[in-house]
């Protein structure tokens, strides 16, 4: 049960970017589990509650994008989802392969912050519909 | 008020990486060979070290260990029996060692002097698997006691291992060990893992072991 440190490093990261940007507040914090990282997503959003309590992420939402494992497939020359991390085959020809392109993921990857009115004449409006989506 | 997106992308791990980068460089300058031991509590690291400690001593080469755990210095005092530098490493009540720890305990050692650096995480087959350490080799044990199915149920920490070393083999046959599912097991989530079968207790597999650590050496030796 680490989450509860993985929390406080995603809180720390999050207002040091707020507090850079001069943000007044953070509505969402946005990060990617991979299926490897060893972080239970449950485990995760019960400790970032506990952790944004008394900081300028309280209130705040925690958005988290689960990737699954994949890896190349030397056989069918592409990469490929696994079906489950408890076997590394290739799901199309059952080849094993240990070629992880992706399952590690532990990231931030955006947070969504309120600024105060904005003095430069941009509106911002699109900022938000920024997809997280990274799935293929 | 308005809301706006700030693009991050950053590792939420990413200090710890970056220590353990910087610690890696330093060991490596020093020419050690680096080992981070991790496996369940119980499954017989610090028997495995000890032996290992003790073998390399008497082949003349140079060994340290740090050992890990939540509390008590029991086993940096057996480990110290092979009259070899040793470390207790207290995380008062975490359940993983982080890099900083590492290096904190590194300071007052002169890592030229060695040639194996040995660090026996805290027994856990969740945690340690997310936390670089700074090591070159790390070694996943798996001992004839826990059954055969242990990496299936762990199947990250074994993926992010470079070896795994089977352990307590001279109890297999009274735990019915199935030593083929095992393997089949660890190929499973990380196929291509080299797989050594070892017994602290009567040295079986030791040598074996050795020299899989003298090759690491002279592999990451030609390199540095």
């Amino acid at each position: 049960m680490h989450e509860l440190a993985i929390a406080y490093s995603v809180v720390e990261i999050a207002t040091q970017s707020a507090v850079e940007a001069g943000a007044t507040g953070v509505k969402s914090v946005h990060v990617r589990l991979g299926a490897l990282s060893g972080v239970v997503r449950g485990a995760l959003e019960f400790s970032y509650e506990i952790v944004c309590a008394g900081t300028m992420l309280e209130g705040s939402s925690l958005v988290v994008t689960e990737l699954p494992a994949r890896v190349y497939c030397a056989v069918c020359a592409m990469e490929v989802e696994l079906e489950s991390v408890q076997l590394f085959c290739c799901p199309r020809c059952d080849t094993p392969s240990g070629d992880l392109r992706q399952g590690r993921e532990l990231d931030v990857e955006f947070i969504e912050v309120d600024l105060p009115g904005d003095a430069h004449g941009n509106t911002g409006a699109g900022d938000s519909q920024r997809d997280s989506e990274q799935k293929r | 008020m308005e809301t706006r997106v700030l693009e991050i992308r950053k590792g939420i791990l990413n200090k710890n990486d970056e220590i353990a980068r910087r610690l890696r460089e330093r060991l490596h300058a020093c020419g050690l060979l680096t080992v981070n031991l991790v496996s369940s509590p119980g499954s017989g690291k610090t028997a495995f070290l000890q032996r290992t400690l003790r073998a390399l001593r008497e082949k003349g080469k140079a060994p340290a260990a740090l050992v890990g755990d939540l509390a008590t210095d029991n086993d940096a005092k057996r480990l110290a029996e092979a009259g070899v530098p040793v470390k207790q490493i207290n995380t008062d009540g975490r359940c993983h060692l982080e890099a900083q720890m590492i290096t904190d305990h590194l300071a007052d050692w002169e890592l030229s002097s060695f040639e194996y650096l040995f660090i026996e995480n805290v027994g856990n087959l969740v945690c340690p698997s997310s936390y670089d350490l700074g090591e070159d080799v790390r070694v996943v044990l798996l001992s004839v006691t826990e059954g055969e199915d242990k990496p299936l149920k762990y199947p990250n920490i074994f993926n992010s291992a470079d070896i795994a070393v089977i352990t307590k083999m001279d109890l297999a046959e009274a735990c019915e060990f199935d030593l083929g599912a095992a393997r089949r097991n660890i190929q499973a989530v990380r196929p291509g893992m080299q797989v050594l079968t070892t017994s602290a207790k009567t040295g079986a597999g030791m040598s074996e072991w050795l020299e899989c650590l003298a090759q690491e050496k002279r592999a990451r030796g030609a390199v540095v």
